[in-house]
C-alpha cells in the first residue's frame, strides 16, 4: 500500500486527503494526518471518492452529438478529432460573432488562471465562475464595507466565545476543519446561538435555537443594531478608530426597535434583546457568521452587510475569536506563486454581456460576472449575441434558477462543449463532452492557500486514469494550441505547469513530499488593531456609509420592507443542503445515493393536516416556472410559511440511472430574479404551491 | 466484550454517516449492507430546544455471543488474544444463522459476495496500531476507540447529568 498525499475535490472545501492505493487501485481516502486541523478525518463524500474513480457511469471517451441536443445521441471520438472539432467551431463563432461571442463558465477551481488567461488570449469578456449564484451578493457587502471580498476573509472559530449562526448550517454542508474548531469550541463552553425558519443539524447542537420567519433576516439584524447602540453595548475605541458613518447608522436605526423586528421576524422582543447583551458581553471575541451561500432574497446585499456591520460592532473584524482577513504568501515576505494570468495579456475593450462593470449593474463583481443573467443576454441578444459557450466543471442548466429557460437559452447557442467527470445536465445538453480525469488521477495547478497562517497545497495523481480522460488544464492548453493562442500556456506537462508556479518562491516539489502541503510561517498573523488594519476601501476605514454604494445611485442603510406572507395554499419555496450530497454533482454516487437517494419536501405539520397531505405522500409542487412531485416530510422543524428541499435532485439525465428522475429539481421551480446591487440570484423569492397527489 | 470497544460521545456526533460510509469502503462493500449505522431518534423539543440523538450502533462484541455458536461453519470466531468477534470470509456458507441469531443484526448480508460481514473493529488495522476506519474518519472525534475499561470519563459524567436532568422532570 502507498500513500499519496493530495487534494479531494468531492466538495469545493479541498480538504488535504492521504489516499491510500494498491496495485494501481484506491483502497481508501482518509484526511491528511499530517495537518493539525484534518487528524485523518473525512466527510461521507470524501470517503466516497473511492467509488467516483471506478464509476461505469462517468464519461468515458470524448464523445461528439450525432442526434438532436439532449438526445443522448453520441459517436465517440479521438481526443485529436474532438479538440479539432471545438476548435473549429469556435474559430467559426469568433469569426462572425467577434471573440465577445463565446462566453466561458466554471465553478472557480485550482486552474481558474489557466481558464481566465484563456478568455482574456482568446479576445471574449465573457469569463463567468459560479460565484455569483452562491454568493455574489456577500462579495459585494464586503467589498462595499471593506474593500476585499469575502474569499479574503475567515472566521476564528476556535478562539470565539459566542458564534451567532443565521441559517450558516455547519454541521451539515461540512467543512472538515470548520466542523472541528466548532465541535472543540462548543465542548469548551463557546456559546452557539442558530437562526433559521428550520430546524438542521446544527440547531441542535445549539444553546439556542432561533425560528425566524423567512425573509426577515434583515429586520432582526436591525433590532440587533439597536439594541447595541441604543444600550452602547458597542467597542467605542474601535467603531471610533475603524468606522465611517457610525451616526448615521445610529440615526438609521433608531425606530428599529426589538419589539418592532418580534411583529416582522416572529422572534420575541425579549431573545432579541438579550441576544445582542450576550454577544456584547464577550466581544470581540463573537462571530455574527456573514453566511456562505447568500443568494435567498432581493435585498441579500443588505442582509450580509448588516451581519458584517454588527461584527465591526463587536470590533470583532481582525480579532481573536472574530472574522479575520486572510494572509497570502506576501505577508510573510516571500513571492505569491505564479499565474497564468500574470502575464502580459491582450487587454480587452469590450463590455460583458451581463453588464457587470457598466452602468446596467455596476456594484456586482465583474471579476467573477453574474452568470444568472447570461440566459437573458442569450436570448435577448443584448448587448450583443453570445453564441458560444464553454463549460468546464459547472452545470449552469441547473445552477441558473429557472430551468425551462435556461434550456431556452441553450437552444440559441450555436455551439456548446463542455469539460466535465461525468453527465451532467449541461454536458447531456451540449455539443461536444471532453471528458476530464477526476481528482484521483491528475493533478492541478498548486493551491495557495491564504488563511491566519498561508501555506500551499498539493493536489497529485494518486493513480493512472480509468478510461479515455485528460486534466482540463491540458484539454484548454489542446485548444489554445488550435486556436493560434497557445503562446500563453508555457507547459506541455503537470510538472511543467507547477515549476512554471514556483518560479522564484524558493520552493520545490521536494518541499511538498513529506507532508503534502507547505506551511509558510508558524504563528498567526493578525495585524495591529491599533493602527495596522488595512481596509481597501476609499476611506481606509470600515465603510458603514458606503462610497461604492452611494456613488452608484444606491443607499448605504434601505428602509426595512415588511415581507408579506405568501398567499393560502402558497409557501416560500427555501432550498439547502445535506451533508451527503455536493450541489449537483454527487447524486449519482453510488454510497452517496445510497445515504440520501432522493430530496423531501419539509412541510409544516399544521399547514400539512390543513392540506390533507400526509408524512411520506407524494406531492405536486408548482410555481410560475413549472412544477414537480416529490414526497413530503411533515413536520413541526419547518416554520409554517415555508417548505423545503435539498437542492439537486429532480435530474433529467437518463445515462445517470441511479439519481434520474429522483426528487424534485429547486432550478425548475425558481424564478430568474437577482438582487442586482449585489449580483445573487434570489434563490428563495419563488412561492409555490402545494397539493397532495392523488 | 472484547478488550476493546468503540465508544460514541453522542453529544458530538453530528450524523454526518462519515463512520458508516468509511466502513463500506474499507471492507470493499458496496450499496447495501452496513456493519455500522448511525440511528436518528428526533429531534424532539427539550426544554424549548429542538434536540436529537444520533446513535452509533456496531457490533458489541459480547462477552458471550449470540452469533459464534449459531454458525454452523465455524466462520463467525471469537478471536482468543482480546475477544474480537470475526467472521472467517473463506468459511462463511452464507447461510445468514447469525444475521438471524444477533438480536442487533449487527452482522449484515453482502450480496455481492453471498457471505456475512460484519464489524471486526478492522483488526488489520488494529493489528497495525492503526485505529478502526470509523474511528479515525470521524470528524468530530465523537467515536473514540480503546480498551473497554477506558470508559471516557466524559460520557460518564454527561450520562450521569442526562439521567438527573431526565429525572427532574417527573
Ligand atoms: S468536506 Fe468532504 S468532500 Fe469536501 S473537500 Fe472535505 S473531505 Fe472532500
Ligand atoms: S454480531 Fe451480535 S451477537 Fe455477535 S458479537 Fe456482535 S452484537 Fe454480539
Ligand atoms: S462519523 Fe462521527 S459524527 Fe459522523 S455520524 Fe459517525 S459518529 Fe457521528
Amino acid at each position: 500500500m502507498q500513500d499519496v498525499y493530495s487534494i479531494c475535490l468531492m466538495c469545493t472545501v479541498r480538504c488535504p486527503i492521504k489516499v491510500m492505493v494498491d496495485n494501481d487501485d484506491v483502497k481508501l481516502i482518509e484526511g491528511n494526518p499530517h495537518d493539525p486541523g484534518i487528524q485523518g478525518s473525512i466527510c461521507p463524500k470524501g470517503a466516497a471518492g473511492v467509488c467516483l474513480l471506478n464509476d461505469q457511469e462517468r464519461v468515458k471517451k470524448p464523445l461528439i452529438r450525432t442526434g438532436p441536443r439532449g438526445s443522448g445521441q453520441w459517436r465517440e471520438a479521438s481526443w485529436e478529432e474532438a479538440l479539432d472539432y471545438v476548435a473549429a467551431k469556435l474559430r467559426e463563432i469568433k469569426d462572425k460573432y467577434g471573440a465577445r461571442g463565446i462566453a466561458y463558465t466554471e465553478r472557480s477551481q485550482l486552474n481558474s488562471h489557466i481558464s481566465k488567461t484563456f478568455m482574456r488570449a482568446l479576445g471574449s469578456p465573457n469569463y463567468f465562475s459560479h460565484d455569483s449564484c452562491c454568493k455574489g451578493s456577500l462579495n459585494t457587502a464586503f467589498r462595499s464595507l471593506t474593500g476585499y471580498t469575502d474569499a479574503n476573509v475567515g472566521v476564528d472559530i476556535g478562539k470565539a466565545k459566542h458564534i451567532i449562526l443565521f441559517g450558516r448550517n455547519y454541521f451539515e454542508s461540512i467543512e472538515l476543519k470548520a466542523v472541528k474548531q466548532l465541535t472543540n469550541a462548543l465542548e469548551n463552553g463557546t456559546k452557539l446561538t442558530y437562526i433559521d425558519p428550520r430546524v438542521t443539524v446544527t440547531a441542535t447542537k445549539a444553546d439556542k435555537y432561533l425560528m425566524i420567519r423567512p425573509g426577515t433576516d434583515l429586520a432582526l439584524s436591525y433590532a440587533l443594531m439597536n439594541v447595541i447602540i441604543n444600550e452602547e453595548l458597542y467597542d467605542k475605541e474601535y467603531v471610533r478608530h475603524w468606522v465611517l458613518g457610525f451616526e448615521e447608522l445610529k440615526q438609521f436605526v433608531g425606530k428599529y426597535t426589538p419589539q418592532w423586528a418580534e411583529q416582522q421576524t416572529g422572534i420575541a422582543a425579549h431573545e432579541i434583546i438579550s441576544l445582542a447583551r450576550q454577544a456584547s458581553a464577550v466581544k470581540p471575541a463573537v462571530i455574527f457568521h456573514y453566511g456562505y451561500r447568500s443568494a435567498h432574497y432581493t435585498n441579500e446585499i443588505y442582509v450580509r452587510r448588516a451581519l458584517i456591520m454588527l461584527n465591526a460592532l463587536m470590533g470583532s473584524i481582525e480579532a481573536p475569536g472574530g472574522i479575520f482577513f486572510k494572509k497570502g504568501a506576501g505577508a510573510v515576505g516571500k513571492k505569491p506563486l505564479n499565474k497564468l494570468i500574470g502575464q502580459v495579456l491582450p487587454e480587452i475593450n469590450e463590455v460583458r454581456c451581463d453588464g457587470a462593470g457598466t452602468a446596467k449593474l455596476p456594484t456586482p463583481d465583474p471579476a467573477h460576472g453574474v452568470v444568472q443573467m447570461l440566459p437573458r443576454a442569450i436570448l435577448e441578444e443584448d448587448p450583443y449575441p453570445v453564441k458560444g459557450l464553454i463549460v468546464w466543471r459547472h452545470d449552469p442548466l441547473l445552477s441558473i434558477p429557472d430551468y425551462e429557460n435556461n434550456k431556452r437559452a441553450f437552444d440559441k447557442l450555436d455551439f456548446i462543449v463542455t469539460i466535465d467527470i461525468h453527465f451532467s445536465e449541461t454536458a447531456w445538453y451540449s455539443d461536444v463532452i471532453l471528458p476530464e480525469s477526476i481528482y484521483l488521477e491528475r493533478g492541478d495547478s498548486i493551491q495557495e492557500n491564504a488563511g491566519l497562517k498561508p501555506s500551499l497545497y498539493l493536489r497529485k495523481p494518486a493513480v493512472t486514469p480509468r478510461y479515455d480522460t485528460k486534466p482540463g488544464w491540458e484539454i484548454m492548453k489542446g485548444l489554445a494550441d488550435r486556436l493560434d493562442i497557445g503562446q500563453y500556456f508555457p507547459y506541455h506537462s503537470l510538472d511543467d505547469l507547477w515549476h512554471y508556479q514556483l518560479q522564484g518562491t524558493g520552493l520545490t516539489l521536494e518541499d511538498f513530499a513529506a507532508k503534502g502541503f507547505v506551511s509558510l510561517c508558524d504563528e498567526p498573523i493578525y495585524w495591529n488593531r491599533e493602527d495596522g488594519l488595512k481596509f481597501k476601501t476609499p476611506s481606509g476605514k470600515i465603510e458603514f456609509v458606503s462610497s461604492l454604494l452611494e456613488e452608484n445611485g444606491y443607499p448605504s442603510f434601505p428602509e426595512y420592507e415588511s415581507v408579506q406572507p405568501p398567499a393560502e395554499g402558497y409557501f416560500r419555496l427555501m432550498i439547502g443542503r445535506n451533508v451527503a450530497h455536493t450541489h449537483v454533482s454527487t447524486q449519482n454516487n453510488p454510497l452517496l445515493h445510497e445515504l440520501m437517494p432522493e430530496n423531501l419536501l419539509w412541510i409544516n405539520t399544521e399547514k400539512a393536516g390543513y392540506l390533507g397531505i400526509k408524512n411520506g405522500q407524494m406531492v405536486k409542487v408548482s410555481s410560475s416556472r413549472g412544477q414537480e412531485t416529490i414526497r413530503a416530510h411533515v413536520t413541526d422543524l419547518i416554520h409554517p410559511e415555508a417548505v423545503f428541499m435539498v437542492h439537486g435532485f429532480g435530474r433529467k439525465v437518463k445515462a445517470q440511472t441511479r439519481c434520474y428522475n429522483k426528487g424534485a429539481s429547486d432550478t425548475l421551480l425558481q424564478e430568474n430574479i437577482s438582487d442586482n446591487i449585489g449580483g445573487s440570484p434570489a434563490l428563495q423569492h419563488v412561492h409555490v404551491k402545494v397539493q397532495a397527489v392523488g | 466484550m472484547s478488550t476493546y470497544a468503540i465508544f460514541q460521545d453522542e453529544s458530538k456526533c453530528i450524523s454526518c454517516r462519515s463512520c458508516q460510509v468509511q466502513c463500506k469502503i474499507n471492507k470493499g462493500l458496496s450499496v447495501g449492507p452496513k456493519p455500522n449505522q448511525i440511528i436518528e431518534v428526533g429531534p424532539v423539543n427539550k426544554d424549548g430546544r429542538p434536540k436529537a440523538n444520533f446513535v452509533f450502533l456496531s457490533c458489541f462484541h459480547c462477552a458471550d455471543p449470540w452469533c459464534v455458536p449459531a454458525c454452523p461453519n465455524e466462520a463467525m470466531q471469537k478471536r482468543d488474544t482480546d475477544g474480537v468477534i470475526f467472521i472467517n470470509q473463506n468459511r462463511c456458507a452464507g447461510c445468514k444463522s447469525c444475521i438471524m441469531a444477533c438480536p442487533w443484526s449487527a452482522p449484515q448480508w453482502d450480496a455481492q459476495k453471498g457471505k456475512a460481514v460484519k464489524c471486526d473493529l478492522c483488526l488489520e488495522r488494529i493489528d497495525a496500531g492503526l485505529k478502526p476506519a470509523c474511528v479515525t474518519a470521524c470528524p468530530t472525534s465523537a467515536l473514540s476507540f480503546g480498551p473497554a475499561e477506558n470508559v471516557p470519563e466524559t460520557k460518564r459524567i454527561r450520562f450521569a447529568r442526562q439521567i438527573v436532568a431526565s429525572e427532574g422532570l417527573h
